[in-house]
């Protein structure tokens, strides 16, 4: 009896070990977006041996809007000391239109496209939105994690991210530690990333106007509008403690900094000057230039923001093979915003499939410099009193929710297959308009449909 | 800046670490107890390519990134 513990001892305690890695990697690993690492956990990888998994994402919003195809592959090696090194490859490819951020108007509104070498026309009452929006993305990250000791681990990782316009680089580093026989595990990781963006046409100034083609002295006002190419860093800290509770749950909780500086600002993202005087004939109609042009501002953002997160997560077994899966974020910045998310997935296990719905609730409040839409009298004929203004979407009071189910099954030789389908309904508040504004829809929801295939082998 | 994030971090962490050392210490399993934590579902992050596009998507539909891991850029579409 006692050599058999002594031996399920020695077992469990090989078991664990890639368990908890997996669970620091995950912390450290993810620069930059999501290097979310792991392939790796206690069962399916043993020594000398390759992991793999490949997964494609379609995804498809509402009313034309964006289309995106994104394979994604992953090799994790698994050395004999415990090291692991984790390659992942991701492409990605979008089409479709994006809100430029301009107010739907009760006349027929022309933009210039981002370039400068092209023009377009958005319906009356329709949301402004820029057709072009196509982007091809290509992605290399590679992590290594490795035991120090019997207490220690570290790992280390970078990333290279390219885009036509836009490329990332970033490193990251972590420590963890392992304490009361490892069943609590501390983890600290940061991570440096250097973004540069240069889009056709150059980043457009700060405030500046929108340049009209229909405009006699276009290409000198477009030349006034533009700089050239940007860049920005960001520097994220992350401390967690996973806690084992019992044989059956675990949790964590971790603290997050992340600090950007430098270009923050969406390039192609604009506001609408709307004619704020109530005695006029245009009320809530589009302020016009000299040339009888609407005025549109290209947006201003900080050019830093601190953000602070909390993240708890909790994990338990129940009923012979089900698993709950919770977790909350609280985020707040320095933008003036603060979210929630609420992520609920539960797993029913049936044999060698399962099937895990999910919910997730997401909710923030709009930032400081959020503004649906400019009023004349701030602009006040090019001598805005305001530095900065956005009226991008994502900055506004939102609300989302995603439903989501998903099939797993395990094949008779260890390979595993799943399908996941989720559909993302958003929502956006804020400011009325006012005069002919009144009578338009300025916070069109949005909805999105997502498709995964994933094969582990 | 750094020195902001330091002296920000540091209480935090310290406070996480004797959380971690004195009220969990009475939590935990014996190691030869940890058959089901060991399992490929229990992990924290299960599906790792899953968690790593929803967080690509939600980066570009959100003003919120991270917490469960980093958050910071790597694309152009926010």
């Amino acid at each position: 009896m006692q050599l058999t513990d002594k031996s399920t001892q020695k077992k469990s305690f090989k078991k664990i070990a890639p368990s908890l890695a997996a669970a620091s990697c995950a912390l450290v690993a993810g620069s930059g977006l999501l290097m979310t690492e792991n392939a790796l956990a206690g069962e399916s990888s043993s020594p000398g041996a390759w992991d793999f998994e490949v997964a494609t994402l379609l995804y498809t919003e509402s009313d034309d809007r964006v289309q995106a195809v994104e394979p994604i592959f992953s090799a994790t090696r698994n050395f004999e000391d415990g090291e692991k090194l984790n390659f992942k490859l991701t492409f990605d490819t979008l089409t479709g239109a994006s809100p430029n951020g301009a107010t739907p108007s009760d006349q027929v509104q022309t933009f210039t496209r981002p370039s400068g070498n092209d023009s377009y026309d958005v319906r009356a009452s329709d949301s402004p939105l820029d057709d072009t929006f196509r982007d091809t993305r290509g992605s290399l990250a590679v992590n290594w994690s490795a035991p120090i000791d019997r207490e220690w681990e570290y790992s280390t990782g970078g990333y290279f991210s390219k885009e036509y316009d836009y490329l990332s680089l970033g490193f990251n580093g972590g420590l963890t530690r392992y304490f009361n026989q490892k069943n609590t595990t501390l983890n600290m990781g940061i991570s440096l990333a250097n973004d540069m963006i240069d889009p056709v046409g150059g980043t457009p100034v700060a405030l500046s106007e929108m340049a009209h083609q229909s405009s006699g002295n276009f290409s000198n006002e477009f030349a006034a509008s533009r700089s050239s190419d940007d860049s920005k860093t960001v520097f994220d800290v992350l401390v967690g403690v996973t806690q084992v509770i019992d044989k059956d749950s675990l949790f964590q909780v971790n603290y997050g900094a992340s600090m950007s500086n430098g270009y923050l600002t969406d390039p192609f993202k604009m506001l609408s000057v709307i004619d704020d005087n109530a005695s006029g004939t245009n009320f809530g109609g589009n302020a016009t230039d000299a040339n009888g042009n609407n005025i549109y501002l290209y947006e201003a953002r900080p050019d830093s923001r601190l953000k602070h997160t909390l993240f708890f997560q909790y994990k338990r077994y129940v009923n012979d093979g089900d698993v709950l899966d919770a977790s909350y974020r609280f985020l707040t910045d320095d933008w003036g915003i603060n979210s929630h998310t609420l992520d609920f997935k539960y797993r029913f296990a049936m044999g060698s499939s399962y099937l895990e719905p999910h919910v997730r609730y997401y909710m923030q409040n709009e930032a400081d410099f959020y503004k649906r839409f400019v009023n004349a009298s701030d602009y006040n004929s090019g001598t805005p009193n305001f530095s900065e203004a956005s009226a991008d979407e994502r900055l506004s009071e939102m609300s989302a929710t995603t439903l989501g189910l998903k099939y797993g099954h395990a094949l008779a030789n260890g390979h595993e297959f799943s399908i996941r389908g989720e559909y993302y309904m958003q929502t956006h508040d804020g400011e009325s308009g006012y005069g002919k504004l009144a009578s338009q829809d300025l916070y069109p929801g949005s909805d999105a449909m997502m498709l995964q295939f994933t094969y582990s082998f | 800046m750094l020195n902001d994030i330091c002296s920000l971090i540091r209480p935090l962490g310290l406070m996480l670490l004797v959380t971690a050392l004195s009220a969990c210490s009475n939590l935990g399993v014996k190691p030869w107890e940890r058959d089901i934590l060991a399992k490929q579902e229990m992990n924290l992050i299960s599906a790792p390519l899953e968690a790593a596009l929803d967080d690509h998507i939600y980066f570009s539909k959100e003003a919120s990134s991270g917490g469960r891991s980093f958050g910071g850029g790597g694309c152009g579409c926010n």
